[in-house]
């Protein structure tokens, strides 16, 4: 058993392609950290110095982690993490 | 160029007018690799701004999951901007993230006149493309 990360399309080059991949560890953040070993650069596409980017969402099974503990969230074999871009803009001038 | 049904484009538009003066946005998903969009999804900005726009994280969730379900995808990605014109800010461009969508930006900065112009963004860079509106585009019928 393991942890299946379902990467969004925009994020694929890193997977090779692949729209799922298994990774291991006790959080969110272990959890990346074993995924960018293996792809590298993923991590830089989901978080910053300050923690997960504010316009990358990630979902453990159907809570949005912002609402649980952000990089802190436990995860276990059997779950399920989706990463998904925000769809998000706006008019000029902001 | 982007080929869309006018019910579609009507929706769009009555969406982005409801919406007036906050900022209004969705998707219309098609089968995947035939951009052919056919079903309309309007959803939630979370926002709720006249000067930006957010899906809603869960409902992004569950339309992204559903529409993989059905092997659909994000043919067309769309907002509003409510006080200036129908082409892509630098927010839009820098969040653009579905390389493979047509994002539609509409304008209803005029009340008797809705701009609507259809562009890719992919890394970066924005080409404007020609929409073509015909009735056996895909999608419901024209109401």
């Amino acid at each position: 058993m393991a942890i299946e990360v379902r990467i969004p399309t925009i994020l694929r080059t890193y997977t090779g392609g692949a729209k799922s991949v298994e990774g291991s560890g006790a959080t969110l953040a272990d959890l990346i950290g074993d995924l960018d070993a293996r792809y590298g650069g993923l991590r830089d596409r989901l978080q910053d110095e300050s923690g997960l980017r504010r316009f990358v969402n990630v979902y453990l099974n159907d809570e949005d982690v912002r609402f649980l503990g952000g990089l802190e969230t436990p995860v276990k074999d059997g779950d399920t993490v989706t990463v998904l871009p925000a769809v998000a803009g706006g008019a000029p001038g902001r | 160029m982007l080929t869309i049904s006018p019910a579609l484009r009507d929706k769009i538009v009555s969406h982005a007018r409801a919406d007036h003066p906050d900022e209004a946005c969705g998707v219309i998903a098609g089968p995947a690799g035939r951009d052919r969009p056919e079903r309309f999804i309007p959803m939630l900005n979370a926002q709720r701004s006249p000067t930006f726009y957010e899906f809603d994280s869960m409902e992004l969730l569950r339309v992204w999951r559903e529409m993989d379900d059905r092997d659909e995808e994000p043919v067309v990605i769309y907002h509003s901007h409510t006080a200036t014109e129908a082409y892509p800010s630098r927010t839009d461009i820098s969040y653009a993230n579905e390389p493979g969508a047509h994002y539609v930006v509409v304008s209803t900065r005029d009340p008797g006149q809705t701009e609507f112009r259809s562009f890719r963004i992919a890394d970066g860079n924005v080409t404007e493309e020609d929409v073509r509106f015909a009735a056996d585009a895909g999608g419901p019928a024209l109401e």
